[in-house]
């Protein structure tokens, strides 16, 4: 029924016959472009050029394109290829192709150096695109707040409880966990570390201090920023390429309000009970830890962990937790609404929220460190 | 094509769908010849994507059988299976075209994972499907996201039609469109189908469609074909549903119209 394509050469002076035979059709493509590209190199010498098709077994748009093209590149000027043979089904494939003007170009762009100086200016300028448009959701953020503070009927409880349930109560167990596995390696390398000059009972003030200042709230908000920021920019950017933000705009709400201000609250409420919970799980892994490889009894060590530690050590830990949810909340839903319509935006987005979350959180942490050293706390 | 004529392009035997307790297929039997449209209706919620999903491969069925191209695709190997696939495009309700590829870049993955031709070669044929499905070339470069539905619907078409197949699946191509878009539609499908010989399976709501594009119709009720033939078959029907479909207040529109042309 088929047989392989073929482009037989026949004529003398400047006349010139081709006889295409066998299937021209896309498996057979790659030889047939070959063929094609192999008579076309005649091209020029020969003025009298007819094309016969009429062996020619099957014919789908590859083949008839390459045809097309093999008759068009012996057609110049004044001589004009003649396709001879062709059968009425076929007639009209080859008049559509026909209709088919030459290629645009592809859109591979060269590498220069302007073009590099291009990219690298752009992403500078694109640093205060971020803090601007940063700012500009905190801002919106805080006037829907305002707005809901004197409307209170406008709050959406439902879905503010819905969403502490997501990042808070499901988060508890994983963040536990690692704030309990990072207590314990605080305290083994403080004892390890410290034991050789003879100052185990030290580990208490270090993992105390550490833990309530620093690690604990630190480890949770960079837990969260990559748990729940992610999900929530992940959840905006999908609802906007699928037009629900604008549904939800035409509708008369404000999707701050309606799908931001719930989120930001609910991670709000839920960094500072997280850190509080990972504090204490963090203090139990070291204190267990402490008791069997450093044999510091409990009882010594809640002692040693009193006269170490005051309040504001706790105090500073926590206050820090709800800015930092803020932060990340901000950066999440401000990604969030960046996406595009297409996938690879969304999941570049997604990374970027975490990264600028994280970044963030830390930035602030240094603030925060600067600020607390100021006032003494 | 020497291949026997009267064999059918897809053979359809005791299909059954199931989803958790609600059977959506049961025991379906149904053929579509070589070289004709197929139109294939049915109230919503009916079956007829579930299907279009089953016959390629995409929802598993309980129990039945599928041929399509002669080859039985339950038994068939990784190959047989995928030069079948090779043979068929699939046109997708909401077009389904990969986000991140631009239009150029949609039309040509089939072609590129499959054949190895050059890139000159590759953007031509890209040139020569948006023409025939009606499109500018100047969209080559766009993204998804920045073309209307219409235009998304015959970017799909054409990156169905990329690799030439005998067999085109079109789940409700004209939903969405205009009417006059929805008529360009169909006479594109018409067209390609006389210029390429393909054989079309078409789910639609579209009376339009089936009028001025299907040579047969098959009606899909209660998980089984309720009626196949043409539209006068379908017309004289006294399938109650059938009766309502075809003999509404839109269809008597519809074939007035018809009518109307004919007589001009």
């Amino acid at each position: 029924m088929t047989g392989d394509p073929d482009l037989q050469r026949s004529g003398e002076g400047s006349a010139l016959s081709l006889r295409a035979t066998g299937a021209w059709t896309a498996p057979f493509a790659p030889s047939l472009e070959r063929l094609v590209a192999d008579a076309e190199k005649l091209a020029g010498k020969k003025i009298d050029v007819s094309i016969d098709v009429s062996e020619v077994s099957r014919l789908d748009t590859f083949g008839a394109w390459l045809i097309e093209r093999l008759r068009r590149s012996f057609t110049t000027g004044t001589a004009e290829a003649r396709i001879d043979g062709l059968s009425a089904n076929y007639a009209s494939l080859v008049d559509e192709v026909r209709r088919v003007s030459a290629a645009p170009d592809g859109d591979a762009t060269a590498v220069t150096i302007t073009g590099m100086l291009g990219q690298i200016g752009r992403s500078v300028a694109g640093i205060f695109g971020t803090v601007a448009a940063l700012i500009d959701m905190l801002g919106a953020v805080i006037v829907a707040s305002g707005r809901v503070f004197i409307h209170p009927r406008s709050f959406r409880l439902t879905s503010t409880i819905h969403h502490l349930e997501q990042v808070c109560w499901r988060a508890v167990p994983i963040i536990v966990l690692i704030t309990f596995l990072i207590g314990c390696i605080i305290a083994q390398q403080g004892i390890f570390h410290f034991r050789r000059f003879g100052a185990d009972i030290f580990v208490v003030d270090m993992l105390g201090v550490l833990v309530l200042r620093e690690i604990g709230v630190l480890l949770v908000a960079i837990m969260i920023a990559g748990r729940s920021g992610s999900a929530y920019t992940a959840e905006l950017g999908s609802m906007k390429m699928r037009e629900e933000i604008d549904a939800l705009r035409t509708m008369g709400f404000d999707p701050i309000e309606v799908l931001i201000l719930p989120r930001m609250l609910a991670l709000v409420i839920a960094l500072p009970i997280l850190s509080f919970l990972g504090d204490i799980a963090a203090l139990y892994g070291g204190g267990l830890v402490a008791w069997f490889y450093g044999g510091v009894d409990p009882e010594a060590f809640l002692l040693r962990l009193r006269e170490a530690i005051s309040i504001d050590h706790f105090t500073v830990g926590l206050l820090k937790a709800p800015v930092m949810a803020a932060v990340i909340g901000i950066v999440a839903c401000v990604e969030g609404l960046a996406v595009q319509g297409s996938a690879e935006s969304l999941g570049r987005h997604t990374t970027s929220s975490v990264v600028k979350g994280i970044f963030f959180v830390i930035v602030m942490d240094g603030v925060f460190a600067i600020f607390f050293a100021t006032v003494g706390m | 094509m020497t291949q026997d004529v009267t064999d059918p392009i897809i053979r359809v035997r005791g299909v059954t769908v199931q989803f958790g307790a609600t059977r959506v297929l049961d025991e379906l039997d149904l053929d579509v010849k070589r070289g004709e449209i197929l139109g294939f209706v049915g109230p919503s919620g009916a079956g007829k994507s579930v299907l279009t999903r089953t016959i390629i491969g995409l929802v598993p069925k309980l129990a039945g059988r599928i041929e399509v191209f002669g080859v039985d695709l339950d038994a068939a190997d990784r190959a047989s299976r995928r030069a079948v696939e090779r043979r068929w495009g699939v046109l997708f309700q909401q077009g389904a075209l990969f986000s991140s590829l631009t239009v150029r870049q949609n039309i040509q993955f089939p072609v590129r994972e499959y054949l190895r031709v050059s890139q000159r070669l590759l953007d031509e044929i890209m040139v020569a499907k948006l023409v025939m499905v009606g499109l500018r070339p100047d969209v080559a470069d766009r993204f998804p996201s920045e073309l209307s539905g219409g235009m998304i619907k015959r970017v799909a078409l054409a990156r169905a039609l990329a690799l030439d197949p005998e067999l085109v699946f079109l789940d409700e191509p004209t939903s969405g469109l205009d009417p006059i878009g929805a008529g360009d539609f169909d006479e594109l499908v018409r067209t390609l189908q006389r210029t390429l010989g393909l054989t079309v399976f078409m789910v639609t709501h579209d009376l339009d469609s089936l009028y001025t594009a299907c040579d047969r119709i098959a009606v899909l009720g209660n998980g089984k074909i309720i009626a196949a033939g043409s539209m006068a078959d379908m017309q004289a029907s006294e399938h109650p549903w059938l009766r309502q479909y075809f003999h509404g207040k839109r269809a008597r529109a519809v074939v007035g119209e018809s009518a109307a042309t004919a007589v001009r």
